[in-house]
């Protein structure tokens, strides 16, 4: 009997056990993906755009990852520890090897970060790191010039290269690692990282192919997608129908005219999820004198209304901002809220001595931002009710940068994402006084300029007590919000779908980077 | 007929270099590609350097002249997205056009001939005044909404229920006009077989097949209705002349007078306004490709213009002109062989 019973517990314990690792092994199972771009080359450091970051979580690991609510979560950096004001030091994950076989060591960090340092794209944003260093094989130390808060937030960015396999001469002449952009270099054709897929076919524009990397450290993990394929479909109603008809099982950016459709569509989910992307315009005060004034700003604010664009226009796919911080960033203040009040609007232009109001010029993209062009014309529309007469142009991206980049019109729109993910960055580019020198302010159109918040969000970029951080970057967005520096409009959402059994909502974030190694499909 | 043909490789020369000009001379209004090439926190000296080492600061002529320097030498310039010689993305994507525009030709050869034929024999039977119609809305809907309804029927699939499901006939018609879908609604296909150097093709396995008839198909609707009025205008009119009255007369069977006879003299301006249309079809491929991600040079024109890759618009712009020019040449060859009172000569007749 008892003999009966343990025999009985252990066949019971097997099977349970068989069960519970089918997941990892069994299925075999293909992620058809349909995105709205494909990897515009193999060189990670040779652009930074969404679509290369992507293709950075697929075939490479970061240092650490972003969670879904803004945390970090350790990948190829296990433990960190900042040493003092200016030294962090990382602890490497053991026995990670790059998809050529090589194994992943210390040197392979500092090797990608010096390199970081010399991408035109990434230059900018690593200027804070002064030097990294090998201390043994699984420990980096990284110094940074002055005390620097976001040193974690620049992980995320720091794939580590297969520096092995990058380094010698490329065929036909030039450095292995050398950073060409828009060229034929050896890095923008080959690719070995120690991410959870292995490139093995790209056509350029046609399709991309992906294998599961045998020997992926993370076993863990229990995405089972044991192949991809990837086809960029920028036409937004051919890439639903792409989806509709199973052509595909997963796709990004559905658009806000096709949600209905998708949510309603059987054997397709449609995930939605609030993204860090603000919408808004800026006021030029260069070619319009009026806007140098504090309440003709504020009357531009509250003529407009936030909550009806993202109601009627986006459809309930954005999310009213009065800040340029989403919720989640450090320097999200939950008091700052979109403000619409026409008759004080109204009674400010008065004030101003503008009742009759002006007539001014507004440039703004149409293939850019979701619905941008017609956001651009319900927003002249609500000016003309505070009588500033708004002569509206749209254009191509193409071309919209040019026309941005001469600073000739009176409003322009401009949507931004933060590189670190944090409130600072946003400052730096939209609403700093401008500095040639610098570059601060490079995306200041109208040339805003307030020294007071100007100073106290360089000093929060120094401090490395997070708290005493945020708070004054909370204050720096009040400050803004006070004194309408930008006219915030929302953040525009994510909007990912996926066939049946494909289950991505664990995988995708507001970063818009899903995490395809993590993916697990039940069909 | 040697004369001729060299006299067509110079137009071929001009076309290409009137061309060539005007793409150089509106690139500056196709944007900067610059802005796309880096992220959007790259310093102004960054992009500057990048603008100088792509020779886009340079003045009009001075890039004009270098840009024909290597042209001549079958240099057309690197795209700046596929990082490539321009030349060589356009051969990777031509195959997949002049299949396209290959199978929509067959559609509009195999249906607009009998259906033309038989409304300008029978002009007042109800099935041509039915194709008659439909050819006015045929010609009036844009390629555009044409793919898309295809892909809804027929890839994606529509279920009718607007007749009384519980009555045999209305389940019957619910049914009827209720589609599966699962047509494949882009790309070519992953099961291609290669033939030689870029060319893969779609026309040698079913799977490939099926990925072509919806493009196909959208593709012809636009011509297929324009070439049914033609052939039937054109064999109306021959219908009614001399020779075609006495070879009734002489008793010849109806069938051979209006498929020998006739349909011959019938075809020769069609041949000559189908040539053209072939050529204008490689422009409607863009709208084509774009809706089906027919990965062909239409959708990689389109793309290109959105990147402001000038090198490879360029490239496009002169490949397409030379089309024409060729499409032009073998029209006007065929014409000879048709009707042979017409005489190829190097000079104005």
């Amino acid at each position: 009997m008892t003999l009966k019973k343990t025999l009985l517990a252990s066949i019971i314990g097997a099977t349970v056990a068989g069960g519970a690792m089918l997941p990892l092994t069994a299925s075999a199972e293909t992620l058809r993906i349909g995105y709205s771009a494909d990897p515009e080359t193999l060189d990670i450091h040779e652009q930074l755009s969404g679509g290369m970051l992507r293709f950075s979580h697929l075939a490479f690991d970061p240092l650490v990852r972003w969670t879904k609510d803004f945390d970090f979560e350790p990948r190829l950096a296990t433990e960190w520890e900042q040493q003092d004001d200016t030294h962090m030091r990382m602890t490497l994950r053991e026995g990670v090897t790059f998809h050529s076989g090589n194994e992943f060591t210390a040197k392979d960090v500092v090797w990608t970060i010096e390199r970081l340092k010399e991408s035109p794209d990434y230059k900018a944003i690593f200027e804070p790191i002064e030097s990294a260093e090998a201390i043994d094989d699984y420990t980096v130390e990284i110094t940074t010039t002055e005390p620097y808060p976001l040193m974690l937030n620049l992980a995320t960015y720091i794939f580590p290269m297969d520096s092995q396999f990058y380094t010698g001469e490329a065929e036909g002449g030039g450095d292995k690692a050398e950073i060409v952009k828009a060229g034929n270099s050896f890095a923008s054709r080959n690719v070995s990282g120690t991410g959870p897929f292995v490139l093995t076919d790209r056509r350029q524009g046609v399709r991309v192919d992906f294998e599961r990397f045998e020997d992926y450290w993370d076993t863990e993990s229990e995405g089972n997608v044991s192949s991809i394929v990837l086809t960029p479909i920028a036409e937004n109603a051919s890439r639903v129908a792409a989806l509709l008809s199973g052509g595909v099982d997963f796709i990004d950016a559905v658009p806000p005219n096709d949600l209905e459709r998708v949510r309603e569509a059987s054997g397709v989910d449609l995930f939605e999820v609030p993204g860090t992307r603000i919408i808004g315009f800026q006021l030029n005060e260069e070619q319009v004198e009026a806007f140098q004034d504090v309440r003709v700003r504020q009357a531009v604010d509250l003529a407009i209304n936030q909550e009806g664009i993202a109601d009627r226009l986006m459809r309930g796919f954005a999310t009213p901002a009065g800040q340029f911080s989403p919720e989640g960033y450090s320097g999200h203040n939950p008091d700052l809220v979109p403000r619409y009040d026409l008759e004080r609007a109204q009674e400010l232009m008065a004030e101003a001595g503008y009742e009759d109001g002006f007539s001014v010029d507004m440039i703004a993209p149409n293939n850019r931002y979701v619905n941008d062009a017609q956001i651009a014309q319900a927003v002249a529309n609500m000016l003309s009710r505070i009588n500033i007469q708004v002569n509206l142009r749209t254009m191509p991206l193409a071309q919209y940068w040019p026309e941005y980049d001469t600073r000739q019109s009176d409003i322009a729109m401009l949507g931004w994402h933060s590189d670190t993910e944090d409130t600072a960055n946003f400052f730096q580019y939209l609403s700093f006084c401008i500095d040639d020198e610098t570059g601060a302010g490079q995306y200041n159109y109208g040339n805003y300029c307030n020294e007071e918040i100007d100073a106290l969000v360089t000093e929060a970029d120094s401090i490395t007590d997070l708290e005493q951080r945020n708070e004054m970057l909370r204050e720096a967005e009040a400050m803004l919000y006070e004194d309408a520096g930008f006219i915030m409009l929302h953040w525009q959402n994510l909007a990912y779908a996926a066939a049946e059994g494909v289950d991505i909502e664990p995988v995708v974030n507001a970063i818009d980077f899903p995490y395809l190694g993590d993916l697990v499909i039940n069909r | 007929m040697i004369a001729f043909l060299i006299k067509r490789l110079m137009h071929a020369v001009l076309v290409m270099f009137v061309i060539s000009v005007l793409a150089f001379a509106i690139q500056d209004n196709l944007g900067d590609p610059i802005q796309q090439m880096v992220g959007q926190s790259v310093p102004e000296s960054e992009r500057e350097a990048l603008r100088e080492r792509l020779g886009l600061n340079d003045s009009f002529m001075v890039q004009y002249v270098r840009f024909a320097k290597n042209a001549v030498q079958g240099d057309f310039g690197y795209s700046y997205f596929y990082r490539e010689p321009a030349l060589s993305v356009i051969a990777r994507h031509l195959p997949a056009t002049l299949e396209l525009v290959f199978a929509a030709t067959l559609i509009i050869v195999i249906f607009s001939v009998p259906i033309g034929v038989y409304s300008a024999i029978k002009p007042r039977s109800i099935i041509s005044r039915f194709f008659m119609g439909v050819s006015i809305i045929g010609i009036s809907i844009p390629v555009f909404l044409t793919a898309i309804v295809l892909i809804q029927i027929f890839a994606i699939g529509i279920t009718v229920s607007i007749f009384p499901e519980s009555t045999g006939w209305g389940a019957w018609l619910n049914g009827l006009f209720s589609t599966q879908g699962n047509m494949p609604s882009f790309g070519r296909g992953y099961d291609l077989v290669h033939v030689v150097g870029h060319w893969d093709t779609n026309l040698a396995s079913w799977n490939g097949l099926k990925h072509l008839v919806l493009p196909a198909i959208s593709l012809a609707s636009i011509m297929l209705p324009l070439f049914i009025r033609l052939i039937r205008a054109e064999m109306m009119e021959v219908l009614q002349t001399e020779y075609v009255k006495y070879a009734r007369a002489k008793g010849i069977s109806m069938r051979r007078v209006y498929f020998v006879h006739a349909l011959k003299n019938t075809m020769l301006p069609v041949i000559t306004v189908g040539g053209v249309q072939i050529g204008t079809m490689v422009a409607y491929t863009i709208l084509t490709e774009t809706v089906f991600q027919w990965p062909g040079m239409g959708l990689m024109f389109l793309d290109a213009i959105n990147r402001a890759d000038i090198p490879l618009i360029v490239s496009y712009l002169m490949i397409v002109g030379v089309i024409f020019v060729v499409t032009n040449t073998i029209v006007d060859l065929i014409y000879g062989y048709v009707n042979p009172t017409v005489k190829l000569t190097g000079k104005p007749a």
